[in-house]
């Protein structure tokens, strides 16, 4: 049967006649990265498509259909809600409270403070600390926040970059005070900082000395806990930056291949570290297109990974990752509305194979989120898991003729991006010249000016606008609570053995001056209670401090 | 009006966190409008701002914050305004504050709150309009 044929006759006699009738309601149909969408795909958009070479199954190179031969069938994605706000006690209390909820793994969110560097009673930290997470200024924080959480039992996953070293130190540190050995500790710390520099911004120091920070991390966890993801390659931050699609897959694996090349610059071999990165990617609106990223990324990376780096364990081309749904796509106006775009961006990570989840609570156009919001939030991946039989059945788009093909012009559009990275030298290289960062603001821009004008929908700011009741219970971080915070930082300062802290800092600050693996430095630092303001100033005395690669 | 001067808008992003999506969008957006626009860049502290806007000789702040420092840093940039003799700069705010805080960002002298979903039409709008009746005044 010549399907090409049959579609040219089915186009001449049968469409042709409906759409004279009544057109299309565009005149283009655009994915939300504006990929252009036909009316129908068929057999014959996916000429000389290779099954096994494209495809494959599921486990098996190149990964497209799933990391995991069964997928959701032997065991659901992770349900981790991020969280984390005014102090460790109060982040303490939600964790144990989401645990009881069924939430299957722990993420912590820490403060802005936390993140760049300064304890809770720093000048800078001003009206900042327990807002968008927990203030952690040291050893002390860090077992408060756990306490009766067995790290044996339950993996934790630590939005961290520039302070990631001195976080994974102060979890060790408390994993050791539980009786766990740290080889068994399991979970994730983000360690990403060249998307600090493309989008985040809690970067601190300039970008070689936190390359080494990072490969420190990599070949000390190689040696000491092997089941610790070593970072998070995350898209989400640069994709929330107003990226689109293929920008997000080809920004995130041009970091990736960065990392990797950093890794093996400093002799380690490429399957003794590879197969411990994992990923993060955001859940859009557009369901197809967003299932085809995961897909594409996953294909992508497995490629990259064969090809370019020579890996020969399989573990080492997974693409694993961690998705959250989109937050600059929730709404101020008819918040409710949220629960359902947030339910819609968590089906596509569930078809598109995350193996962990965050799903967003409907008041996050207003603030951190109440603990009633986040249990619907979570409800809502509970309801994909157990009632929609959507993780029965593995890659269940694929095959399909539209996926497919969104799948390969994803791919092939990132892929353009990558070399196009590639040709400036790298991806720390193109962010140096503003590169991602131009690129993002276009998109960006884009589309603001898009649903200005009308031709984006964004159901209850643009259309079908109506009058809402103003949200009520919003979680509101008590003052207090920083200032308690400030009190035991300086409080602790006073009682610890200063004479040990000196030591501890002064041999970081060798360490960190020389070549040698920073992490045992920093574990000794934390165990002396030096706090993380007192271990990052070392730092920036050392390495300097980073000032913003500006576009505008 | 081609020989009238352009209003002056100083962009910038109190306190520390990232999220600079909305401020380079609301920026560039003015700019488009025809005002002269000036980003500040992440992480600016009061002082900075203030000695910006001053440097700048603008005729509008706008601050965008999504960390929820709001209420601590908005008074501080105030008073660093007001040391500089700025009383009469418009200062708006945009970003994630919720409705509950308005009250007391307006009481210190906050014109405009312009949250998620603001068309940056009405912020060029509002500012053209209460730029016009400060000239007046």
């Amino acid at each position: 049967m010549d399907i090409s044929k049959n579609k040219r006759e089915w186009q001449e006699k049968t469409l042709k006649a409906s759409l004279k009738r009544s057109p299309e309601r565009e005149e283009r149909f655009l994915t939300n990265s504006g990929l252009e969408v036909d009316a129908l795909y068929t057999p014959d958009d996916l000429q000389g498509f290779d099954y096994v070479h494209k495809l494959s199954f599921p486990g098996e190179y190149p990964f497209t259909r799933g990391v995991q031969p069964t997928m959701y069938r032997g065991r659901v994605w992770t349900m981790r809600q991020y969280a984390g706000f005014a102090s460790a006690e109060e982040s303490n209390k939600r964790y144990h409270y989401l645990l009881e909820q069924g939430q299957t793994g722990l993420s912590v969110a820490f403060d802005l403070p936390t993140q760049i560097g300064y304890d809770s009673d720093h000048a800078k930290a001003q009206g900042e600390v327990g807002k968008v997470g927990v203030p952690i200024s040291s050893l002390e924080d860090m077992e408060a926040l756990f306490k009766g959480i067995p790290f044996d039992k339950v993996s934790t996953s630590m939005t961290i970059n520039s302070t990631a070293p001195i976080l994974l130190a102060m979890y060790i540190a408390v994993g050791k005070k539980q009786g766990v050995d740290p080889a068994k500790l399991d979970g994730t710390i983000q360690n990403d900082l060249l998307k600090e520099y493309i989008a985040r911004g809690t970067y601190i120091f300039p970008p070689r000395p936190s390359m080494r920070l990072i490969t420190d991390i990599f070949s000390y966890c190689t040696e000491k806990l092997p089941r610790w993801n070593t970072i998070s390659i995350s898209g989400y931050h640069i994709r929330e930056a107003g990226s689109t699609a293929p920008q997000e897959v080809a920004f995130t694996l041009a970091n990736g291949i960065a990392y990797v090349q950093a890794a093996i610059d400093i002799g380690l071999d490429v399957d003794k570290f590879a197969g411990r990165l994992s990923f993060f990617f955001a859940g859009h609106n557009n369901l197809f297109e967003e299932v085809a990223k995961f897909r594409a990324a996953r294909r992508l990376w497995a490629k990259i990974m064969n090809e370019r780096f020579k890996a020969k364990d399989p573990r080492s081309m997974m693409l694993r990752f961690h998705t959250q749904t989109c937050g600059h796509t929730l709404t101020a106006q008819q918040p409710d509305n949220n629960i359902i775009r947030t339910a819609m961006q968590a089906l596509a990570a569930v078809l598109g194979g995350t193996q962990s989840l965050h799903t967003n609570s409907r008041d996050e156009a207003y603030a951190t989120p109440s603990a009633e919001a986040v249990t619907i939030a979570l409800r809502t991946q509970q309801l994909l898991a157990y009632e929609n039989g959507v993780g029965d059945c593995v890659d269940p788009l694929g095959g399909s003729y539209y996926v497919e093909h969104l799948t390969d012009v994803v791919q092939a559009e990132a892929e353009k991006y990558i070399e196009k990275i590639d040709q400036l030298g790298g991806a720390l290289a193109a962010i140096e010249h503003g590169f991602q960062q131009r690129e993002i603001q276009e998109s960006s821009y884009r589309s603001q000016k898009d649903i200005e004008n009308g031709k984006r929908t964004v159901v209850g700011v643009n259309k079908f606008v109506s009058p809402y009741p103003p949200i009520t219970g919003l979680l509101k971080v008590d003052p207090v609570e920083a200032e308690k915070q400030k009190q035991r930082v300086i409080a602790l300062k006073a009682k610890r053995d200063k004479k040990k802290v000196t030591q501890a800092l002064n041999n970081l600050k060798e360490v960190a001056s020389g070549k040698g693996n920073t992490m045992p430095a920093f574990i000794e630092c934390v165990e002396s209670y030096a706090t993380l303001g007192e271990i990052c100033d070392v730092l920036r005395g050392v390495f300097g401090e980073q000032q913003e690669f500006l576009v505008f | 009006m081609a020989d009238e001067k352009k209003i002056r808008v100083l962009v910038a992003k109190p306190g520390l966190d990232g999220h600079d999506r909305g401020a380079k969008v609301v920026a560039r957006a003015l700019r488009d409008y025809g005002m002269e626009v000036i980003y500040t860049g992440i992480r600016q502290t009061p002082e900075m701002i203030a000695q910006s806007a001053l440097q700048e000789d603008v005729d509008v702040v706008g601050l965008s914050i999504l960390s929820g420092a709001h209420l601590e840093l908005f008074p501080l940039i105030i008073e660093q305004l007001r040391k500089r003799k700025m009383d009469r700069v418009l200062v708006i705010a945009g970003g994630i504050i919720p409705e509950e805080d308005h009250p007391a960002l307006t009481r210190i002298g906050i014109k405009g709150i312009f949250g998620p979903g603001t068309s940056t039409k009405d912020i060029a709008e509002f500012i053209r309009k209460a730029v016009g009746q400060n000239k007046a005044a």
